[in-house]
């Protein structure tokens, strides 16, 4: 508040000499209260300029219609920029070596004047950017990359056109900008960090803006450093010059210590300056270093306003024709970020997010939320975004064969032909209606389901209504919810991807997956023998009354483990009717006949079920497993009538969605919430905290090294010696089984149980792992995976990944394995490194016992907060009970 | 003869970090200690406070960003195996036969599991690190020459091809090796003081800088100092000069306006004179090949390299060729480079953004003994006349400052480090600005090596962006 006081004062003070110094330099007469025009604008709207409606425009077009076609031209050189003349007929490009002016005609561009004369072109004609007056046809300014601003007057009889020549700049122009309505004022923005105003009335600028911030980095807007800076570290050879800016800024500048010095420091380098079509004396400026200033044309000893709106440079920027205060910012972030700045705070109203740094944006004329980007690297396309919808493009166009460098829309009120000129040496007309469109592209369907068997599917409308004759996507009709959100006419996206959606829930109580979970909390995977490992799964899984399960473990313990290690009791059971090793296998054959007939009773297979259920159930019941067995696997949980092909939809129930719907912020949108992003919370959870929860709770404390090896598959103890020598034994070829048990695994995969499928995986090991291609293996981990995590069975996913020999799966647990830790001193995140903060410049985490830093595992109490190394710590309190850091506490290891 | 001068470096006169300055030039004020220490422990690699950090925290911002860009090319999060990189780090440094940081790579490169056998040169590495080879020796010595032809032949599929991103990664550490030798020439970084001699894979210190610093010495003795400035001017009113040039430049500035032909001629005769600026000398008035055959015969850096006969050659020489020049706003680092970069090896663009940045507009307002000074225009000379023979050009730069503020033995110095570390000598270093402090030297140092490390880049990511289009 304080701050703004002064600010404020300042204002008023300034109002006196400022107009003194513009008396001295201008030799108008001034009236002394009213701050009068700066630049000797002699426009009558000047008074209430905020309002100026644009006339240009209905003049410049005439009543006629723009007609062309796509189409491109060759350009000698690679051009830098382009710019339209208002009678949108024709176009400038400029670039280092190349200048011309192009007739846009019907059906290709024609050159028209060709403006670098002379034999030996100078570097005042190696152009970064041009800009083409929209009041005067004849008018044209260029920036030079040497730093010169060059205007060009089209009406000169003689065949150099070049008018004026400001070498101000002490280093490259990166922008000029014409003022919208006035006819004799330029704006420049350089490298040097000065932005310069020139009237085209005189020979040298009228005044300069300085863009020096405070200190890189220190980002905070504050005015008063900005004004203080400005007067004192202006360039000696202003001094003479903006001598009353001193005047000026002196009553109220408390000028911060570093400035004093005298010595300019560098500056940051403007990219854009942009004045603004609906404010009279406002104009934006963007830097190197993020920041975004807004100037007051009549004040050039500070800005009104700064912020920082990107990371990196801001390219740059372009105010909104018809919403006022709305300026869009490009940066080398990849971003383009629309702000609002008529409110108190520059506020980010949108955010689009592209692939590669945004070097150009430009408003589409007459499309409020359109606006067109291109990039400086990498990526050549143009695309027109809708900043509502910004993740895929509304329009692109992909004609360039490297980066595009300007853009201008060739109308200010035609929205369909846009004009781009690119390094490839060639300049584009593009027609809107030409775009190629991402979103047609893009596959609208998303079919997700819940954890608990829920399932949504949502599809573009138009495919549901072409199949509705079909009927295939209405589930179970007692829950089926539908809904509805009306189409807004002056949404553009109407129509192009409206969608429905369809969502089925399982009968309460029905789809429960207990089983499931229980399961994977129960089952030994490894770290015993094998057949133990079978026996115990096998139990696990007769507890929970899935008797196939059990009977496939117990079998699998028959073939893997030499019959004489066999308890007799658990075989009996299976064993009892076969007696021998034969017979067995024929059951196995028999399991793979059965692989339909389970499929009937799976969640995702809609298409086969019900069709063969009732036939080969049959058959199943006349295999060695019995019916009880059928009966109770865990497919038999779900109600018949949950399958999805077996009823008949109603149409009406069939409500429209529109795409917009993803939005969160819709009300209508409730059970979209429940049903998609599901899957997102699980896996935006920050697996770290839970993590590290679980793990603190277990009774290894955490990643230590023994850990680790208990939980390495210890299987390979087993070697194939071993049981090949049973098998032989048994007179059979270990080859025989192992194509049996792989047809078993892709039965249980294929059946939807694919937790059978990883667990026999991974007990079994080196055993079958070979018979199984690794996609299939990989497919097979990743869903297992991903279901487990989606139980939140954190340890089980870990174990299992842990386990895993395939790469993929394997290195899933060594990503984002960051743990994000706040210094202990200043409670701020340590962003660099876990043990060193960087604002309070110390170790964060000393060991109470070695006083090193601890860089791995930190173990505290958490009653005195105090620790240090694991095993320091657990050294000492073996010999004594009080804390090693002396607080007199009783600290406990447990 | 040889031999003579071998038993004289192996006990080198000056201890501490640096032969050419003084130990207790380096030695710190005990905050600045603590913080290098700090910054060590955060980013040191080997753990230690070796030489180079040693003698640049004498700059401290700047080291911070140093250090920081460094750990994370070899230990942080990047698309190449830590035992290749350090094998990279080896082979750029063996490009100027940098014996010092050959020697740390050695360790770290078996420290993080390296191949041993690698060590024993390049016959035994991989294919695809032996490709590197070529682009090695260009981005070394002629960085203009690199083409998208020979980005594609790294990156052509095939058993032994290149990824973009490792091969970004690859190009990051070769210029910031590059560079760093010219720091540790430039500075005369001493060999560390306890060589753990234990892989066998350590050249001996011998083949340090000092034998051609003394080899350079005896034929300067010999040669004729005539024409030189130096011990001609008295140095204090040198310094005056300077000054005085720097504060007309700047007015001049304004009312002095050099008509286009001028600006374009005068990067053309800088460029031009940077030709002049050794071989015109008499500083190596003896026979080139028998100073090369002499290098490698005393080193065994040459098993890291191949064609050790390939170095630099002045861009301006090249005329009848007609490379054409670099035009430095069409492909800035800021625009350009910074975006390629950060794309195919990310984060790395930020960190050497900040470094560059860091280096450029590093300043404590002093020269020598004057204080308030605005060094800007001195710095931008330096920065620029690096790029320059590069064959890099400003369009919005006066190469006539260049000439205004670099005195001839400094522009010899600049010339030998940036394009000959290895011969450089102490009486190089000495002979320049002999009123200005040792820190404001290293500073020298420092900007060289940033600029030679963005010139590398530059024509080494200009290439690779053609290459993409």
């Amino acid at each position: 508040g304080k701050e703004r006081t002064t600010s404020g004062e300042g204002r008023e003070r300034k109002a006196g000499p400022a107009a003194l110094g513009l008396v001295r330099r201008t030799d108008r007469v001034v009236s002394g209260s009213h701050l009068a025009p700066l630049l000797g604008l002699t426009d009558p709207g000047f008074s209430d300029c905020p309002d100026l409606k644009m006339s240009r425009v209905t003049t410049a077009l005439g009543g006629s219609v723009l007609t062309g076609r796509t189409m491109h031209c060759h350009l000698d050189a690679p051009a830098n920029a382009i710019s339209v003349c208002r009678d949108a007929a024709q176009v400038v490009v400029a670039g280092r070596s190349i200048f011309k002016i192009y007739a846009i005609e019907e059906e290709q561009f024609v050159e028209k004047l060709n403006l670098r004369v002379g034999r030996k072109p100078s570097l005042n004609l190696s152009c970064a950017d041009v800009v083409w007056h929209q009041m005067d046809e004849n008018l044209l300014a260029t920036a030079a990359t040497n730093g010169v601003v060059v205007t060009w007057n089209l009406g000169r009889p003689s065949r150099n056109k070049q008018d004026q020549l400001f070498t101000e700049h002490k280093r490259t122009v990166n922008k000029v900008c014409f003022h919208p309505t006035e006819a004799h004022v330029l704006l420049s923005g350089s490298q040097d960090g000065f932005m310069k105003c020139f009237d085209l009335r005189r020979k040298d600028s009228v005044s300069t803006f300085s863009g020096e911030a405070t200190e890189a980095g220190q980002g905070t807007p504050r005015e008063w450093v900005m004004t203080g800076c400005c007067v004192l570290r202006l360039h000696p050879s202003f001094a003479h010059g903006f001598l009353w800016r001193l005047y000026v800024a002196a009553p109220w500048g408390t000028l911060p210590s570093g400035c004093s010095k005298g010595a300019p420091r560098q500056s940051e380098s403007v990219r854009d300056v942009q004045f603004s079509i609906r404010d009279y004396f406002t104009f934006a400026s963007t830097f190197e270093n993020g920041n975004v200033q807004l100037w007051d044309i009549r004040r050039p000893d500070r800005c009104e306003r700064m912020f920082t709106a990107h990371n990196g440079p801001v390219f740059c920027c372009d105010w909104h024709p018809e919403d006022r205060g709305w300026l869009a910012t490009g940066g080398r972030d990849k971003m383009v970020k629309v702000w609002d700045m008529t409110t108190h705070r520059a506020k980010e109203m949108h955010c689009v997010q592209t692939i590669a740094s945004v070097a150009r944006v430009k408003w589409r004329p007459e499309c409020r939320h359109h606006l067109a980007t291109c990039s400086m690297m990498v990526d050549h396309n143009i695309y027109v975004w809708d900043v509502r919808r910004p993740f895929v493009p509304a329009a692109m166009f992909e004609e360039h064969r490297d980066v595009t460098t300007g853009i201008a829309w060739r109308h200010p009120h035609d929205p369909s032909f846009l004009l781009s000129g690119s390094k490839d040496s060639s300049l584009c007309q593009h027609l809107f209606r030409d775009a190629s469109q991402p979103v047609e592209r893009a596959n609208p369907e998303g079919l997700c389901y819940g954890l608990f068997g829920d399932l949504a599917f949502a599809a573009k409308e138009s495919l549901v209504a072409a199949e509705s004759g079909r009927k295939p996507y209405t589930g179970d009709r007692r829950h089926p919810i539908f809904f509805k959100r009306k189409l807004d006419p002056a949404e553009p996206f109407a129509g192009l991807a409206s969608s429905a959606l369809s969502v089925f829930e399982t009968e309460p109580g029905g789809g429960a997956m207990r089983w499931f979970v229980d399961t994977a909390e129960r089952y030994a995977l490894a770290g015993r023998p094998l057949a133990e490992l079978c026996d115990h799964n096998a139990k696990v899984a007769r507890e929970l009354g899935r008797n196939q399960v059990a009977q496939t473990w117990t079998m699998l313990r028959t073939i893997y483990c030499s019959p004489g290690l066999l308890p007799t009791a658990n075989l009996s059971h299976s064993m009892g009717k076969g007696g021998s090793c034969g017979l067995q296998l024929m059951n196995s054959f028999n399991l793979k006949d059965m692989a339909p007939g389970l499929g009937s009773e799976t969640r995702l297979d809609r298409s086969k079920g019900d069709a063969r259920s009732d036939t080969v159930l049959l058959d199943s019941s006349a295999t060695l497993i019995t019916n009880e067995d059928n009966e109770e696997t865990e497919g038999s949980d779900v109600p018949a009538d949950y399958l999805l092909g077996d009823v008949e939809g109603e149409d009406d129930e069939l409500y429209l969605l529109d795409p917009e719907h993803t939005h969160p912020e819709e009300p209508e949108c409730v059970l979209l919430q429940e049903a998609f992003p599901l899957r997102h919370e699980i896996v935006d959870t920050p697996p770290g905290p839970e993590h590290l929860q679980d793990k603190a709770d277990s009774p290894h404390v955490s990643g230590s090294e023994a850990d680790v090896a208990s939980l390495a598959p210890v299987d390979s103890s087993f070697s194939l010696l071993s049981v090949s020598h049973a098998l032989y034994d048994s007179r059979l070829p270990p080859d025989f089984f192992s194509v049996l048990v792989r047809d078993m695994l892709h039965f249980y995969a294929e059946q939807g149980d694919v937790q059978m499928a990883v667990s026999v995986l991974i007990v079994l090991g080196e055993r079958v792992r070979k018979d199984i291609d690794e996609q299939t293996q990989e497919h097979w981990y990743t869903s297992y995976i991903d279901l487990l995590q989606r139980f939140r069975l954190w340890n089980v996913s870990n174990e299992v990944v842990k386990l895993s020999t395939s790469r993929a799966v394997s290195c899933l647990n060594q990503a984002s394995t960051t743990l994000h830790v706040n210094c202990s001193h200043c409670k701020r995140p340590m962003s660099s490194r876990g043990w060193v903060c960087d604002r309070c410049h110390r170790c964060a985490s000393m060991c109470a016992v070695c006083h090193h830093v601890v860089k791995g595992l930190f173990v505290w109490c958490q009653g005195c907060s105090h620790g240090g190394h694991l095993q320091h710590i657990m050294k000492w309190l073996e010999g004594s009970s009080h804390c090693p850091a002396g607080c007199g506490h009783l600290c406990e290891y447990s | 003869k040889v031999n003579d001068k071998r038993i004289r470096v192996s006990q080198p006169l000056t201890r501490g970090p640096s032969a050419f300055i003084p130990e207790k030039e380096v030695v710190q004020a005990n905050t600045v200690v603590e913080r290098t220490n700090f910054l060590v422990e955060e980013y040191s690699t080997s753990g230690r406070l070796d030489n180079i950090t040693q003698v640049m925290s004498l700059h401290t911002q700047y080291l911070e960003s140093f250090l920081r860009s460094q750990f994370y090319m070899l230990r942080m999060d990047g698309p190449l195996p830590l035992p290749y990189r350090h094998y990279i780090a080896i082979m750029a440094a063996a490009r100027h036969q940098c014996s010092y940081l050959i020697n740390m790579h050695v360790d770290e490169f078996l420290k993080t599991g390296g191949i041993a056998e690698w060590l024993n040169g390049l016959e035994y590495v991989p294919q695809r690190l032996k490709n590197l080879n070529e682009i090695n020796k260009l981005l070394a010595h002629r960085p203009w020459l690199i083409t998208k032809e020979h980005i594609q032949k790294l990156v052509k599929t095939g058993e032994n091809n290149w990824s973009l991103p490792e091969l970004v990664h690859a190009v990051v550490l070769l210029a910031h090796y590059h560079a760093l030798a010219s720091f540790v020439f430039g500075s005369g970084i001493n060999p560390e003081r306890d060589p753990e001699i234990s892989n066998g894979f350590r050249l001996i210190s011998v083949n340090n800088f000092c034998v051609c610093d003394l080899a350079n010495d005896n034929n300067i003795e010999n040669a004729s100092l005539s024409g030189s400035n130096f011990g001609i001017v008295d140095s204090l009113s040198e310094l005056e000069a300077l000054m005085e040039r720097m504060k007309r430049l700047q007015e001049e500035r304004e009312d002095e306006e050099a008509s286009q032909e001028e600006m374009s001629t005068r990067f053309e005769k800088e460029k031009k004179e940077s030709l002049f600026v050794v071989s015109g000398d008499t500083f190596h008035s003896f026979p080139y090949s028998e100073f090369e055959e002499d290098m490698i015969i005393t080193s065994d850096v040459s098993r890291y390299i191949e064609d050790p006969g390939f170095g630099y050659e002045d861009f301006a020489r090249r005329g009848e060729e007609h490379l054409p020049t670099f035009r430095a706003q069409d492909y800035t680092w800021e625009n350009h480079g910074f975006s390629l970069v950060n794309r195919l090896y990310s984060d790395i663009g930020h960190l050497l953004d900040e470094k560059f940045r860091m280096v450029y507009n590093l300043t404590y307002n002093t020269m020598a003994t004057h204080e308030d000074v605005d060094t800007t225009m001195l710095r931008r000379a330096l920065f620029n006349y690096v790029h320059c023979m590069f064959g890099i050009r400003y369009d919005d730069y006066d190469y006539g400052e260049v000439n205004q503020l670099l005195e001839r033995s400094l522009k010899v110095y600049i010339k030998t480090v940036t394009c000959y570390p290895e011969r450089t000598t102490k009486r190089m270093y000495d002979s320049y600005w002999r009123q200005f402090k040792h820190s404001e030297k290293v500073h020298v140092n420092l900007l060289l090596m940033e600029a030679r490390m963005q010139a590398e880049l530059l024509y080494a990511l200009r290439a690779i962006t053609r290459h993409l289009t």
